[in-house]
């Protein structure tokens, strides 16, 4: 608990305007830093070619008659459109292939964590595999080590989406069908946003992630805590929240492991209520969040395959809400 | 030079080629053929659809103007940014460059008009039909939401249930192959009616542009009519050519998808690019400074953009050679881009006097900075981390509308500014002009150019909105500026426009000063002599060209058959080889297009009955009108000039319509190479569903050959049919049979074929094995059924004399096919029967 405390602020600080939360251009991650040098490189390059491209344009049109004619052969069409393209292109290339190379995954990775990300419409199912091959579900979040490459396997489980933390490495597809897998190696302690990348339609737009990176001590500790059943509730309001979460259809998609809630359709809630976020970054996480979420699901978030519960009473709302928030 | 036709002309000559030429009036109108009339038709229409994408591209730059705005929602979005691109790639782009083909070829190579007048208004009426309630289905939320690149699985009914997804399929799919008719169209128009004397090395860059243009939809345009054939399968019968589930792939359809869509950009830019390559040399009042290297630098284009298309999916997954490959090769297409990009700014300091700044010229230069950032913002999307990071996002957007806007739409507004003083009295305004420019390239880079940041601050692409406090806010309130001033500028051209376009005779003739043909004294009829040209710029080389051809002193200054007719000369060297006799103004092309339209769209809401009578109606109309060509011999040798005597028909390997059933091969030819990769793909992906281990092995060996037997045997019938036409020892009881028997042959070789595999126990919707044994049948079936319609024809053109051994282009036409099909059909038995046994 106190972990979540910490991070309190950095969670503040992600929901309530953030820029730079899911920038390219502010890496944390070695990839994105590999990443972010190249794009300087490419944009000062692209930027001069530009330059020299306008002035030679504007010597060709307003230039005096001695400098128009130097430029009027075709002298000037091979050494421009062929020798300095050739050359220049071949350098960045060279320089692009030796990225590739550094961006290559890890070989060793057996026997270490390793995590599984599955696209579904329109959240991400995370389960953790740790040394012992444990496996440890949760959704819409994941937390990784700071400091340790970790291996990230990409799939889905409908259509094509693509899996994409700005700050930490460029995006790769998830296919159905097909196995991906890439490396993200944090270098700082942050959260980060990530957000899905291929249109996958309806409410594409509403399908992000938080990231969260911790030291590694912190980061075993949580991952301890993750693999826990769920604590039960507190309180008669969230014992009564949990007796309408389980008697109001709720169990026959979402797991809280160590109740009778053991649906896998949508995503696991053992410790929702540590996230930093609904609904796949699309609301904050508080108590009022999750009664709008159960009340009006379809206009938080038009076509999601969770229908609006217009059942519930508002304190019955309030006492799901409690449940649901204490379940960390 | 000695004229053609140095004697005077007699009287009467100009009216009646005026007479013939007249354009229908009044609701007749639709029935015209002739290019400027439908070419007018077409700009139009197509520039109606770039103002309609371009109003919805207004409205979601509105929504996204600020975060977490709900002033459209997420269904009407989706269905906005789909039919924003798809409308702009396959409604404007693609037509806009064939309309100025139809519009501008002939006029620049002096041609009365195109080889297939009638083909041409029949491409057009079924895009206008097709494109129009197309677009309409964003008014009845009924249009497809899978964005324009419509990635399976995202599209398969069970993502996508409803008709929307099908609208796209069979609307796009249909205008799919308007666009091969206007290439057959433009190949041949280009490679064939050219002036006399107008060798290949002479031809105008804008008609190398095209020629390469449609050469590039030949292989292009198949494999995305494969895919949408696949994708409408699989959504309407559930052969699961992209189910992963059972052996399909949904990056089979990326690479159909990408091996057209890449092309596509650059069948969209170098036609531009052509154009650009015409005015420039007029604005400057110089030739074009490396003709050569720039023809070198398109044909490279074209070939290096077949080799480019896995660039947009470096995310995908796949493994780093190809990523090293495909990136290497994208890298170098900045090459030819580069050549033409130096050849143009050479051409300015080239000429004597100072480039002229007129509207054109504005628009040229405007498109030469923004072009060259797209281009430089692809080679930076070409290096693969990079692309990790920026694919999919703003980043992108803003990089091929730049590419686009810039290597396009500049383009054409520099043309619309150059060229319509050749077909309206007026031309546009000089001063509105400039207004028209500067907001459009003020408001277009205040529009795109903050995209590039958005995407790198991590703005995803096709999102209907955003969370607030993201950083992205500010940037894109300035895109949204940017764009609407950009849309004040299209405005005020279209204002422009309406007030002073007038079609007719233009007051001033050849106000630029060009050197090209397109500017010789212009009517109906095009020019009233065909000239001979000596060299590029021939108006610049013999100032008395223009009075020469309008006293008829070059070839063909009449109309000796009486009829529509231009010249056909030889491929390369453009020697005269004889008179096309074309057909004029009727109503069969207008109405088989209305009902080829209506078919698919009906067929797309599953409107069945209907939908095949109106396929029937679109035949029927299709043979009315190909009833009346192949006129036979019967005007004999005609004069075109002093002493140079032509033939009025032609058949064999000189003939136009022969080329045309040649190209038509090769497209079917790519269509079944695009077959055969899917086929090899699939087993690649899912070996463990192929024939013989995973499903029913293939038939045994008597099958399929005794399919090739009948299928060999129908060839030689063919062969002898081909020798003994005409023949007076043939009775004609024998011919008719030995026509039905080749057909039955055909038919019988399809029957063995399908009932072969059906007796294996194999099925279509069993995996992508099954879909792909049975798709390649189905390939067979299309060929076979055209042949059936076009062998009862022949049959039809012999029992009623129109068909012997002089009159037989109809024959020849059917023999080619058969041949062809003969042919495809024999390597599908291999594959599809002798594959199986090879891995086995």
């Amino acid at each position: 608990m106190s972990l979540v405390r910490s991070m309190a602020p950095l969670a503040l600080l992600a929901m309530h305007g953030c820029a730079g939360i899911q920038s390219a251009l502010e890496p944390t991650g070695a990839e994105a830093e590999r990443i972010n040098v190249l794009s300087w490189v490419l944009m000062l390059f692209c930027a001069a070619v530009l330059a020299g491209v306008c002035a030679i344009a504007a010597a060709a049109l307003f230039g005096g008659n001695a400098m128009r004619a130097r430029l009027s052969g075709e002298r000037l069409v091979i050494g421009g459109g062929i020798i300095f393209p050739f050359l220049s292109l071949s350098v960045l290339l060279s320089y692009g292939f030796y990225l590739m190379g550094s961006n290559a995954p890890v070989i060793d990775t057996d026997g270490r964590l390793r995590v599984e990300v599955v696209g579904e419409r329109w959240w991400w199912r995370v389960t953790y595999i740790d040394e012992d091959g444990r496996r440890i579900e949760s959704a819409n979040e994941i937390r990784l080590p700071v400091g340790r490459p970790v291996e990230i396997q990409l799939t889905s489980a409908d259509v094509i989406h693509s899996f994409w933390v700005p700050k930490l490495a460029g995006k790769l597809d998830m296919i159905p069908g097909r196995a991906n897998s890439m490396t993200l190696h944090v270098t700082e302690a942050g959260i980060s946003r990530g957000q899905c990348a291929e249109y996958c339609g309806g409410p594409h737009a509403l399908m992000a992630f938080f990231v969260v990176a911790m030291p590694e001590v912190e980061f075993a500790a949580w991952l301890e805590r993750e693999a826990a059943d769920a604590q039960p509730p507190s309180g008669a309001e969230a014992v009564t929240g949990q007796a309408l979460f389980q008697s109001s259809g709720c169990v026959a998609c979402h797991r809280v492991r160590g109740t009778v809630a053991q649906g896998t359709i949508g995503p696991d809630l053992t410790h929702v209520g540590s996230r930093y976020s609904l609904a796949a970054g699309t609301l904050e996480n508080d108590p009022a969040a999750f009664a709008r979420w159960i009340r009006d699901s379809q206009h938080v978030k038009p076509e999601n395959l969770m229908p609006s519960f217009e059942i519930f009473t508002e304190g019955e709302l309030d006492q799901l809400a409690l449940y649901l928030d204490q379940l960390r | 030079m000695e004229l053609p036709n140095p004697d005077p002309r007699p009287r009467g000559e100009v009216r009646e080629l005026e007479r013939i030429w007249a354009t229908p009036r009044g609701w007749r109108l639709v029935t015209a053929v002739n290019n400027t009339v439908i070419g007018l038709l077409y700009i139009g229409i197509a520039f109606l659809f770039f103002l309609m994408a371009g109003v919805l591209a207004l409205i979601m730059r509105a929504q996204l103007a600020v975060g977490d705005s709900r002033l459209i929602d997420q269904d009407l979005y989706n269905q906005m940014f789909t039919v924003h691109g798809t409308t702009m790639m396959f409604l404007f782009a693609v037509p806009a460059v064939e309309a100025l083909g139809v519009m501008l070829l002939p006029q620049m190579l002096a041609a009365r008009d195109l080889p297939f007048p009638r083909l041409s208004a029949f491409a057009i009426w079924a895009y206008v039909v097709g494109g129009l309630v197309f677009f309409s289905t964003i008014f009845y939320d009924l249009s497809p939401k899978g964005g324009w690149f419509m990635y399976p699985p995202l599209t398969l009914t069970e993502f996508s249930p409803g008709d929307n997804a099908d609208f796209w399929l069979l609307g796009i799919g249909f205008i799919e192959i308007s666009a091969i008719a206007g290439a057959i169209e433009i190949v041949v128009g280009t490679l064939r009616t050219r002036p006399p004397g107008m060798s290949l090395a002479q031809m105008p860059i804008f008609a190398w542009t095209m020629l390469i243009f449609a050469s590039m939809i030949m292989f292009a345009f198949p494999a995305v009519i494969l895919a949408t054939m696949m994708l409408e399968i699989e959504r309407a019968f559930g052969w699961p050519f992209f189910t992963a589930a059972l052996g399909g792939d949904p990056l089979l359809w990326q690479h159909l998808f990408w091996f057209f869509g890449h092309p596509e950009v650059y069948i969209i830019f170098l036609p531009a690019a052509g154009l650009v390559s015409m005015i420039v040399p007029t604005m400057a009042r110089t030739p074009l400074v490396g003709y050569h290297l720039i023809v070198v630098a398109l044909i490279a284009t074209g070939f290096f953009s077949f080799g480019l298309w896995v660039h947009h999916m470096f995310t995908t997954g796949i493994p780093a050679l190809s990523l090293a490959f495909f990136s290497a090769a994208s890298m170098a297409v900045a090459v030819p881009s580069g050549i033409q990009v130096f050849a143009w700014i050479a051409t300015i300091a080239a000429g004597r006097e100072r480039f002229r700044m007129m509207t054109p010229s504005l628009f040229i230069l405007g498109f030469l900075f923004i072009f060259t950032l797209g281009g430089l913002t692809g080679v930076m999307v070409a290096m693969v981390p990079f692309d990790y990071q920026v694919h999919d996002t703003y980043f992108v957007v803003a990089h091929f509308h730049y590419v686009l806007v810039g290597g396009f739409v500049f383009p054409l507004f520099a043309a619309f500014y150059y060229w319509i003083p050749l077909f309206s009295r007026r031309p546009l305004s000089e001063r509105l002009g400039r207004w028209v420019f500067w907001l459009m390239f003020i408001g277009f880079n205040v529009a795109f150019l903050p995209m590039h940041l958005t995407g790198l601050k991590g703005m995803p692409r096709r999102v209907w909105t955003y969370p607030g406090d993201m950083g992205w806010d500010l940037l894109n309130t300035i895109s949204t500026v940017g764009a609407f001033v950009l849309g004040a500028g299209v405005l005020v051209f279209l204002v422009d426009l309406i007030a002073r376009f007038r079609a007719g005779e233009p007051d001033v003739e050849n106000p630029w000063g060009a050197g090209t043909l397109e500017w010789l004294p212009n009517d109906v009829y095009s020019t009233r002599s065909i000239p001979h040209i000596t060299s590029r710029e021939p108006l610049w080389d013999r100032p008395s060209l223009a009075r020469e051809v309008r006293d008829g002193h070059h070839y063909l200054p009449n109309a000796p058959t009486g009829g529509r007719e231009t010249i056909v000369t030889s491929p390369i060297h453009a020697r005269p080889q004889y008179i096309i006799q074309m057909p004029g103004p009727g109503w069969p092309p207008f109405l088989a297009a209305v009902f080829t339209a209506a078919f698919f769209l009906l067929l797309t809401v599953k409107i069945v009955t209907v939908a095949v009578v109106c396929g029937v109606l679109a035949i029927a109309f299709v043979l009315i009108w190909t009833w009346g060509l192949d006129p036979g011999p019967s005007k004999g040798m005609i004069e075109i000039a002093k002493g140079v005597r032509l033939p009025t028909y032609m058949t064999g390997p000189k003939s136009h319509s022969w080329w045309a059933m040649v190209v038509l091969m090769i497209v079917a030819g790519s269509l079944y190479f695009a077959y055969v990769f899917s086929y090899l793909f699939l087993w690649l992906v899912s070996p463990e569903v192929w024939a013989p281990a995973g499903s029913p092995a293939p038939p045994p060996a008597f099958w399929p050959t005794s399919t090739a037997v009948l299928l060999l045997s129908g060839s030689v019938l063919i062969w002898l049919i081909s020798r003994r036409l005409g023949k007076l020892a043939v009775s004609p009881f024998a011919m008719s049979a030995a026509l039905l028997l080749s057909l039955a042959s055909l038919i019988g070789a399809l029957a063995l074929e399908l009932s072969g595999h059906l007796m294996t126990g194999l099925s279509p919707g069993d995996n992508a094995y099954g879909a792909m044994v049975y798709l390649g049948v189905v390939l067979f079936g299309q060929l076979a059924f055209a042949l059936t319609i076009l062998g009862l024809y022949t049959l039809a053109r012999y029992l009623t004399g129109k068909l012997d051994g002089v009159r037989r282009v109809t024959f020849d036409n059917y023999m080619l096919l058969y041949h062809y099909a003969v042919a495809q059909s024999l390597f599908g038995l291999g594959l599809v029967h002798g594959f199986p046994r090879l891995i086995g």
